[in-house]
């Protein structure tokens, strides 16, 4: 879906083509943190895998076939960083070599077509990654769930650009229904395909898929005839350790949560709480106004369009639940990464200083 | 690397426009799309003369029209998607040949098709008579970041390279009796996929390897410094400043 020239008004191409900009910038610095002097052999040939598989077609069947769009595998297979790059130039190559896509409106295409399909595929699938079990069949499932929402994702945010900088008069409800409605049927295929691919490479080769590090087996020896684990020569580091009592707690406090929220307060007494009891007693929720989402399909604890009121409450727990945990692990993450990249920074200061110490200045 | 030297679109020849250093080109070719999408859709007569000025530049290229004809294929899709326009947009509505069609839609397919043509058709006469290293050189020369150019050409020197692997990989598959009819097929095809992965990773990192140990250290020597004199800059601008004599004369009129 390379929208050409003349599609988005010229200030929305600009403003954009500056978003794409920054967040190239910040890729480039991003993949040189991960990949050092290696970034530009890797990602140039990682590009080139893009590009050449998305020749590859896939039969749908009736003479019809489809190809792989290339985003959520790259966020998945070389990580979020090198996946913008990857991605940002095979479309500027195609702008520019094959004519392929508007140069005016190559702002708009990187940001859809690039950024925002690697940043949601990469950030679900290390989300359910750490969630899930650490096996090879939730790793293929977690990339699935990946894809299938990057493509439709995509394309909210060209309806998005088009409502904003359109140039035709068509009604938004129009549009959003064609473009999410074929692209979530785009989605379905590129979700199978990348699904299949990212499960082929981590069967051959775990240590190359990005989002999967930390997914080491242990190794096996096999005396006579029985597979026994090979004993452990490596230093133990105490921080997976750590990791994993923490997923237990996890999966645990997340189930208990969900189990209350959904299934307990189906038996839930339906009478008001202590303070609203308070409140009607004493006469002083006349004042009260109706809160502002009180239209909001969650509103006052039930999912509106589901009549039994049970259900309903213990639907809107469901939903609750998950919406505190993402957006609470979502602060979380941000916080701690945060911190880590302080820490490295302070971590670099104190190697620079050895370096400036030794006598011969090698970089390899 | 037996691959060749140029790319599909590229059309050897000693034009003028052949011998112009390649960022004036592609400086010329994004100001020109650019006012062209910055045209009043109305100034229907300013898409005709910019289509005039592009006809010349060919002419001065020595592209055949046929070529260039051909090349404007990649624009079918949303030629497509243009001609649903009148059908879907909103407001005041006229009757032709018996098809209610929008005004607004109708305005809204000429103004995808005309712009999105000559954006097109600028980036085709570009891509034929610019050599692929030159356009590189050319993007770096308009300060793209260094490190984007090298991915970007290692892209395309690569780039054979790796779509000849699947196409062998494809003999391969056919050579053993597979043929991919549909859905239930996908499992090997995906391997193929995944197998051309690992393949290009671990090429990528024996390029590295022997780059390193021909002493490189982040960044590429150039060696055929490419600079423009203030002729031909004055050349190569001259197209995108007579489209926005046409483009502020649309506004005007």
């Amino acid at each position: 879906m390379h929208a050409p020239d003349g599609f988005i008004n010229a200030p929305v191409s600009a403003v954009a083509g500056l978003a794409a900009a920054g967040a190239i910038a910040v890729s480039l610095r991003g993949a040189r943190r991960e990949l050092d002097e290696k970034t530009a052999p890797l990602a140039g040939l990682v590009a080139a895998f893009i590009f050449a598989v998305q020749m590859l077609n896939f039969p749908v069947g009736a003479g019809t076939s489809g190809h792989l769009l290339g985003g959520a595998l790259a966020a998945i297979l070389v990580g979020p960083y090198t996946g913008v790059l990857c991605v940002s130039v095979v479309l500027l190559m195609q702008a520019v070599l094959f004519a392929d896509g508007g140069l005016t409106a190559l702002g708009v295409n990187i940001t859809t077509m690039a950024i925002t399909t690697t940043i949601v595929a990469y950030a679900l699938f290390r989300g359910l990654v750490t969630v899930l079990p650490r096996t090879r069949r939730s790793m293929t499932a977690s990339a699935f769930v990946a894809a299938l929402v990057s493509v439709p994702a995509s394309a909210v945010v060209f309806t998005l650009l088009y409502a904003v900088g359109g140039t035709t008069d068509v009604s938004l409800g129009k549009v959003a229904t064609a473009m999410v409605g074929v692209h979530v049927l785009i989605g379905v295929g590129e979700a199978v395909i990348t699904a299949l691919t990212v499960g082929a490479v981590v069967a051959v080769r775990p240590d190359l898929v990005h989002g999967a590090r930390g997914l080491r087996q242990r190794l096996k020896l096999r005396v006579n005839g029985e597979l026994v684990d090979a004993p452990d020569t490596s230093v133990p580091e105490p921080v997976p350790a750590a990791a994993r009592s923490r997923r237990t707690l996890w999966i645990t406090g997340l189930v208990t949560s969900l189990v209350l929220a959904g299934f307990v307060s189906f038996y839930a007494s339906a009478d008001p709480d202590g303070l609203e009891k308070v409140a009607t007693d004493h006469g002083i929720d006349k004042k009260a106004e109706e809160h502002a989402l009180a239209d909001s399909p969650l509103a006052d604890y039930g999912v509106e369009d589901v009549d039994d009121a049970r259900l309903s409450g213990g639907l809107a727990g469901v939903l609750g639940v998950g919406a505190t945990v993402v957006a609470g692990s979502g602060v979380f993450w941000v916080v701690r990464r945060r911190r880590t990249d302080d820490r490295r920074t302070d971590d670099r200061r104190t190697d620079d200083r050895a370096d400036a110490g030794s006598p011969t200045d090698v970089s390899v | 690397m037996g691959a060749g030297h140029a790319h599909r679109l590229y059309r050897h020849g000693h034009s003028p426009v052949h011998a112009l250093p390649p960022h004036t080109k592609l400086a010329a070719v994004l100001a020109f799309v650019v006012v062209v999408v910055s045209t009043p859709r109305e100034a229907m007569w300013a898409f005709a003369v910019y289509a005039g000025l592009l006809g010349l530049v060919a002419y001065t290229a020595r592209v055949p029209a046929g070529f260039l004809l051909k090349r404007l294929l990649i624009e079918v899709p949303f030629v497509a998607f243009a001609v649903l326009l009148p059908f879907v947009a909103e407001g005041e509505r006229v009757g032709v040949l018996g098809l209610s069609l929008s005004v607004n839609g109708l305005w809204g397919a000429w103004n995808v098709l005309a712009k999105g043509t000559l954006g097109v058709a600028a980036s085709v006469l570009l891509a034929s008579t610019t050599e692929l290293r030159e356009l590189l050189l050319g993007l770096q020369r308009l300060r793209l970041p260094p490190l984007l150019v090298q991915i970007a050409s290692f892209m395309v020197r690569y780039g054979d390279v790796i779509t000849d692997e699947l196409r062998r990989m494809r003999i391969a598959r056919e050579s053993r009796g597979f043929e991919a009819r549909g859905v239930r097929h996908w499992g090997v095809l995906a391997k193929s996929a995944g197998a051309l992965f690992i393949r290009s990773y671990e090429r990528g990192e024996r390029v590295h390897l022997a780059m390193v140990s021909r002493g490189y250290a982040g960044s590429m020597p150039v060696i055929d410094e490419v600079t423009a004199s203030r002729a031909q800059w004055s050349y190569a601008l001259a197209l995108p400043c007579a489209a926005l004599v046409v483009c502020l004369l649309g506004w005007a009129l």
